[in-house]
């Protein structure tokens, strides 16, 4: 089981290729917030950047917040998503820690499912997907699970 | 969003309403360059001076922002404070996509707000926001208020003006997102003259993509060409400070007020100096992985003990032109210091540099005195050159507020048009002959960018008039409709005529991507038709005497091949003057 890890952010050019390789190749959409990767700059752009996006912790708040099983916590950290039995409640987003699960203005919630596809798209080589072990054969990444 | 017409947000600055205007005109204007001119038509005042509340200041992006890499640039459209006429000045930063994600394909600034105010717009907020606590501070202090005052970090574009733009100055450019800049014409002044300190776009929308597998496919292509290849190689590593030491070989780096054109000085300027010595990081405009923005840093002593603090300032050739090479300062962090205080005050840094040249050229000649320039400006004096930028954005004194106006109309006052590095507006960095003197004095922007000129003196060593005249229309033809996509012309080697039709296509622009050529020609007649519907005579611009004593690579300047170029180009361009209403054409 992999996980997406930023651990060259220091790099960030604030290109937000990887928002936007997300938004796309994800959920279909032309946007830099519906996306598991979204890049602020940390007080004003002459203070580099960061990026919000899922830790994946191993026993993730937003999993235990939600209360219909939409989220339901990842082998190897992060969540499992089912879009089609989520109310738009947005209790995840509130349970989130740092911020990561974006809702968009109908209360959707958009979470990093640590499946790499931002990863080539990063110009300076900020992001990686990480082994954690978990179950998944290793050198793959496992497929989103998006449901819709 | 793809749509056959133009979403437009229209904001009375007086009253702080806005109302959203579906235009027509898609197909045949696309969107940027063509669509700043087409809504110049629509809403600005030909017969009425720049600085009348009913004139414009538009920001329009274009039909591929957002949707490809490096379709990243804003197009201001304006009437300007410079000459009085219709402008175009390009900005990248976030300001194109924070548009695109507001849903807006432009917004026009109509009106004078009763004080000074902030216009705020998203995809679902529209404010105007009076800020008079905000009035006369530097674009440091202004950004990081605005900052803290606004939301949308990250996803949010804030435009602002610093004390040139307060003060009306022909030379104030729009400071974007810190590093980026709406910087020549005099956009600052447009916006001061509206009372309007800052436009924060928030960019909080997102749209659907199109179904199927055909557009992540080009993306891919696209992106692969930009990184994976070495054509965008120049931009990601020196950036365009590498032109310092090859155009100062080739003999075509203005020096010291074009009194020179090589200096075996250079070496302390050049992109590589730069990049061993004062280059903290990269950055990029939203949108572009290339990340072609590099920023130095300048560090200042304040105690006797040692301590500094530091201000981050990005650098590129035209400003290391301006700012070192002109005013003889060889030194990058003498440079950057420079630099620093242009970006504070909101000035823009190619006129400023090129203006004060001038200055110190006239105090030299002593056709000005210390009575008007209140400093002893000196070649490479870079101490000097900090005050007096100050002073020009001031405007300290009638001297430095008449030329701010523009170092012409100085030099009408006072004497010295011939060494006035002027072509259209203050020269930019290339001195490499006579087709590049043509193409700034006479190009629609005045700008380096109009057409490739400098790169036609670099490659032809011929005196053919009419073949470099028709490069030069052929050329900015097709610049024009880049820039009405509105993409980076970084990326005019990869986004040729084919890949723009098929990026067009894969989005929905079917009908535009088969109609290229035709129009490309509509919106160069577009935008010719409004800059000489509000006053433009080609036929009357004269190029001072100065660019005919330099010598280049190709030798001494030739006047008579010069003042041929000249004088076809300009029969060229008037022969797309309007019939009637440039609107209708």
């Amino acid at each position: 089981m992999k996980i997406l890890t930023t651990p060259r952010l220091e790099r960030c050019i604030g290109c937000h290729s990887c928002s936007l390789a997300c938004a796309r190749l994800v959920h279909q959409r032309l946007s830099w917030d519906m996306a598991g990767i979204r890049i602020a700059s940390s007080g004003g752009l002459s203070t580099g950047f960061e990026a919000r996006t899922c830790l994946a912790c191993t026993q993730a708040p937003c999993a235990l917040a939600c209360p219909t099983g939409a989220y339901s916590q990842r082998r190897g950290g992060g969540v499992i998503v089912r879009k089609n039995i989520c109310i738009r409640c947005g209790e995840c987003a509130r349970a989130c820690p740092v911020d990561a699960i974006y809702l968009d203005p109908t209360g959707d919630p958009f979470v990093c499912l640590h499946c790499g596809k931002c990863v080539p798209y990063c110009p300076h080589d900020c992001l990686e997907m990480k082994e954690v072990g978990g179950g998944s054969p290793a050198g793959k990444a496992a497929a989103p699970e998006v449901a819709a | 969003m793809i749509r056959d017409y133009f979403r437009v947000l229209i904001v009375d600055l007086a009253s702080g309403k806005g109302k959203v205007a579906n235009v027509p005109g898609r197909d045949e204007v696309a969107g940027g360059s063509g669509l700043g001119a087409f809504l110049f038509a629509k809403y600005g005042k030909a017969d009425k001076p720049w600085d009348d509340p009913e004139q414009p200041v538009i920001f329009a992006i274009g039909p591929l922002t957002g949707y490809f890499p490096l379709m990243s640039k804003t197009v201001a459209a304006f009437k300007s404070p410079y000459h009085d006429q219709y402008a175009e000045s390009h900005a990248g930063g976030r300001s194109a996509l924070a548009l695109k994600f507001a849903d807006l394909d432009a917004m026009v600034l109509t009106g004078r707000a009763p004080s000074p105010s902030a216009v705020v717009v998203g995809s679902r907020h529209l404010e105007l926001k009076e800020v008079h606590y905000l009035w006369g501070l530097n674009i440091q202090e202004s950004g990081k208020l605005l900052r803290r005052m606004f939301r949308g970090s990250g996803h949010r574009s804030i435009l602002r003006i610093g004390p040139a733009g307060e003060q009306k100055s022909a030379m104030a450019g729009i400071n974007v997102d810190t590093y980026r800049h709406f910087g020549r014409l005099g956009g600052g002044g447009a916006l001061g003259a509206k009372n309007i300190k800052a436009v924060v776009i928030i960019g909080d929308g997102s749209f659907p993509l199109m179904e199927g597998k055909d557009y992540p496919k080009l993306f891919e292509a696209v992106y692969q060409k930009l990184t994976a290849t070495d054509m965008m190689q120049k931009y990601h590593n020196l950036g365009t400070p590498v032109n310092v030491a090859i155009l100062n070989e080739q003999k075509a780096l203005p020096w010291r007020n074009l009194q020179a054109t090589t200096d075996p000085n250079v070496h302390g300027i050049t992109g590589e100096r730069f990049a061993e010595t004062a280059l903290l990081r990269n950055a990029a405009c939203a949108g572009c992985p290339v990340g072609c923005i590099h920023i130095g840093f300048s560090r200042e002593r304040f105690q006797t003990d040692y301590r500094y603090f530091y201000r981050q300032v990005s650098y590129d050739h035209e400003p290391i032109f301006a700012t070192g090479s002109m005013l003889g300062v060889t030194d990058c962090f003498a440079v950057l210091d420079i630099l620093d205080v242009v970006e504070q005050m909101g000035l823009d840094v190619m006129s400023a540099g090129v203006a004060l040249a001038w200055a110190t050229e006239a105090l030299e000649k002593g056709i000005v005195t210390e009575n008007e320039t209140l400093l002893p400006l000196k070649f490479g004096d870079h101490n000097t050159y900090e005050m007096a930028v100050r002073h020009l954005a001031y405007g300290a004194n009638d001297f430095y507020r008449l030329l701010a106006q523009g170092t012409l109309k100085a030099a009408a006052h006072y004497g010295g048009g011939d060494f006035a590095c002027v072509l259209g507006q203050e020269m930019a960095g290339y001195a490499t002959g006579e087709v590049f003197f043509t193409s700034q004095a006479l190009g629609l922007r005045h700008s380096h960018l109009d057409s490739a000129g400098y790169t036609y003196d670099q490659t032809h060593k011929d005196k053919d008039v009419g073949q470099a005249v028709d490069f030069l229309m052929k050329d900015e033809a097709s610049r024009a409709f880049l820039t009405s996509m509105v993409a980076c012309l970084f990326a005019r080697g990869v986004y040729n005529e084919e890949l723009l039709a098929d990026c067009l296509q894969v989005v929905g622009y079917g009908s535009m991507a088969g109609n290229i050529d035709a129009i490309s020609g509509n919106i160069q007649k577009l935008r010719w038709q409004t800059r000489l519907t509000t006053g433009f005579n080609p036929q009357s611009v004269s190029i001072p005497k100065r660019f005919t004593e330099v010598t280049t690579r190709k030798g001494r300047v030739d006047s008579e091949f010069l003042a041929a170029l000249k004088g076809d180009y300009a029969r060229r361009i008037m022969e797309m003057a309007p019939s009637e209403d440039p609107s209708q054409s």
